[in-house]
């Protein structure tokens, strides 16, 4: 099973990717200070970017604690909060990113099934 | 140590005015200062409105500045919806005492993926507070969250956390949740929130439903526990704390004119008391309107205000009818001096009745309230629920020093001093109408059943409405019983052709005496005039009979000289011996 999703993931990907250099993907990361959860969120992220969209991306981290105003705007309530801002459709993911195969799905990366 | 240490700050547990009507006093005071409150109810029992109105309440009247974090309504939607309460939002935003957060959860839109927490959601509660400085927090409703999240465990120990989080904040909170199946709210929110629970409760009775309040529990105070009714209107929330007041009313001697001058000759020549409750009672058609507009009327003419409840008639028929009877109404509203309030009995509940009977007083402020009529309410509801429905009435208008009048329909069948309404022992004067049927016709007959602390007058008096208002007139009382109408008439004809006759006698007697005083006189005459002729009758006959021995003397002395028998001394002897 496991080898198979893999396979297909890589499939999946390379149709997905972006083609040019303007379809660059702006994400951004909500946190609250340097908390554990907030450190292991941004190592997983910028694992999964370094992957999957190299050199395609830029991440901006938020501390709300520093700008809570900010929060506002991506209605933030859980954190973190990793929000794709591009392409469009804004998505969120929230938690700590642990999961590489749900932070796919929910980046759009990989097509579920 | 501790204990000691304990105990001051529980002793004196700061209270947060809510500003709702009637809230502050069943719960003392209001929310508990610095700590979260639970508000549940199913929907559209006015959660929203609560909170809503202790925020404002709070930024207007306390100088408490709020935050409202909706997770349900937009801003927009919110400031719209509590437009038509007379809240003007966005003014208060503008002042930085009020701050709208409308959380936006949207479940399609959020994957998870791995640990968690709902720090997003403190840091902007927080931010909300400090920006203004607030002391409130409205947390509308937070059960939303539970279809936004996946993952339950996080999300109850987060609003332990949350709630935790408040108190250490001092802020005063309402939280409101969704009414469950089994529990206070759906998600057990009650779970966290322990500290003062109010349930709201919209209830629906034989098609007709009230709002109804209740503190289900408060940490620390004490509260009234039963369910008190509330009203949502233009002006807000009113609670309605009516099951708190006592038998403590100021009492005055005063004494109102009940507009009849011959019912005021019954009560002492004076009328009613102020502040006591008056009941006109009787079958139907006998004249209570009548008598309670007659009331009105006199109170405006003294300059008094009188809220006028009528739960049968339109206030412009009932002017129009009262016209009829002399009674004109229309200049006192106009005035401004009467008001008019008309519902169907039927159309709320009686709670409601009760509600909003409270708040036309408090903002008309009368000197008298009249109800028109009162049983009309037992359509509706339980007769034991209409008592106490009434029951308060008639204290809230007693501790307002408001003389109140109110009718009662009884039904031909039972007996005419039970009121269906069983409130004859609230009442300080009764006055009973009652139709007494004679000689086929129906005539109308008034008593004072009872009357509280005077000598009332223990007469039956014929009730006549007339063009000019009701009359008064004493009944004929005689051997075949109470006569009115026209067999009074006939009997006070009968009665006056009596007087006449015997008036005519005593002329007449008066004219026979005097017939037989002349008579007299002239007899009396008669005989003075014969006695006067027997007199000189008798005068002239001594007269002859002295001439005539007179003359037989001179006779015989003439003889004798002619015989000259005897000498003149002998002559003198002679005649002595004569």
């Amino acid at each position: 099973m496991k080898p198979m999703n893999e396979k297909s993931d890589v499939k999946t990907i390379k149709k997905r990717a972006p083609k040019t250099d303007d379809d660059k993907w702006v994400l951004r990361l909500y946190v609250a200070g340097h908390s554990p959860k907030a450190l292991t969120a941004f190592a997983n992220l910028k694992k999964i970017c370094e992957e999957q969209l190299e050199g395609k991306y830029s991440i901006e981290v938020i501390d709300l604690l520093l700008n809570p105003q900010r929060g506002m705007e991506d209605q933030i309530l859980a954190l973190p909060t990793l929000v794709r801002k591009l392409p469009v459709p804004v998505r969120k993911i929230i938690g700590d990113l642990s999961n590489t195969d749900r932070v796919l799905v929910g980046l759009d990366l990989l097509q579920v099934g | 140590m501790k204990r000691t240490e304990h105990s001051l700050p529980r002793a004196t547990l700061l209270k947060s005015p809510t500003g709702i009507q009637g809230f502050d006093e069943i719960t003392a005071g209001g929310l508990p200062a610095g700590r979260p409150t639970l508000v549940c109810g199913s929907a559209g029992c006015g959660k929203t409105l609560f909170g809503m109105e202790f925020l404002v309440r709070g930024a207007t009247l306390y100088n408490e500045p709020g935050v409202f974090m909706s997770f349900e309504e937009t801003n927009e939607e919110l400031i719209k919806n509590v437009a038509s309460l007379g809240f003007n939002l966005e003014n208060l935003i503008e002042q930085k005492k009020i701050v709208l957060d409308h959380v936006h959860i949207e479940r399609s839109e959020i994957e998870e993926t791995g640990e968690y927490d709902l720090e997003g959601l403190f840091i902007r509660l927080g931010y909300a507070i400090d920006s203004i400085g607030a002391k409130r927090v409205v947390l509308d409703t937070i059960e939303s969250l539970f279809a936004g999240l996946p993952n339950q465990l996080i999300l109850r120990a987060e609003l332990r956390r949350l709630f935790r989080w408040i108190k250490d904040k001092g802020v005063t909170a309402i939280i409101t949740g969704e009414r469950g199946e089994e529990t206070l709210t759906r998600q057990g929110l009650e779970e966290y929130v322990s500290d003062c629970v109010i349930m709201l409760d919209h209830r629906v009775t034989e098609q007709t439903s009230t709002r109804r309040l209740r503190v289900v529990k408060y940490r620390g105070s004490l509260h009234g526990t039963n369910e008190y009714p509330f009203l949502i209107d233009e002006t807000g929330f009113s609670v309605l704390p009516i099951t708190s007041l006592g038998l403590e009313h100021i009492v005055s001697s005063e004494r109102i004119s009940s507009g009849i001058s011959e019912l005021d000759k019954m009560l002492e020549g004076k009328g009613y008391y102020r502040g006591s409750t008056v009941l006109v009672s009787g079958t139907a058609g006998v004249g209570k309107t009548s008598l309670a507009a007659h009331f009105a009327e006199a109170a405006c003419k003294r300059g008094e205000r009188v809220l006028y409840f009528c739960f049968e008639e339109s206030p412009n028929q009932l002017m129009r009818n009262m016209r009829s009877v002399g009674i004109k109404l229309e200049p006192w509203v106009q005035k401004g001096l009467l008001q008019f309030q008309a519902t169907r009995p039927t159309f709320y509940g009686l709670e409601m009745h009760l509600a909003v009977t409270h708040k036309a007083v408090n903002t008309f402020k009368p000197d008298i309230v009249i109800m028109d009529p009162i049983n009309t309410f037992i359509l509706g509801d339980k007769e034991y629920e209409v008592k106490t429905m009434l029951m308060r009435i008639v204290d809230f208008l007693k501790g307002n020093q408001i003389t109140a009048l109110f009718t009662s329909l009884t039904s031909t069948e039972s007996a005419l001093e039970s009121s269906d309404v069983g409130i004859s022992s609230l009442i300080d004067t009764w006055l009973l109408l009652r139709d007494i049927e004679l000689n086929g016709e129906r005539n109308r007959g008034m008593y004072v059943l009872k009357s509280r602390g005077m000598a009332n007058s223990n007469q039956i008096r014929e009730f006549i409405l007339t063009d000019k208002g009701v009359k008064l007139r004493e009944v004929y009382i005689g051997s075949s019983g109470v006569l009115t109408g026209s067999a009074r008439l006939a009997q006070e004809a009968h009665e006056s052709a009596g007087l006449l006759k015997r008036q005519h006698e005593i002329e007449r007697k008066k004219r026979e005496l005097e017939r037989k005083r002349i008579v007299m006189e002239a007899q009396v005459a008669a005989l003075h005039a014969e006695f006067k002729a027997d007199v000189s009758e008798a005068l002239k006959n001594i007269e002859t009979e002295q001439d005539t021995i007179n003359l037989q003397k001179n006779d015989r002395i003439n003889m004798a000289v002619s015989r000259k028998s005897f000498v003149e001394k002998s002559n003198k002897k002679k005649h002595i011996k004569l």
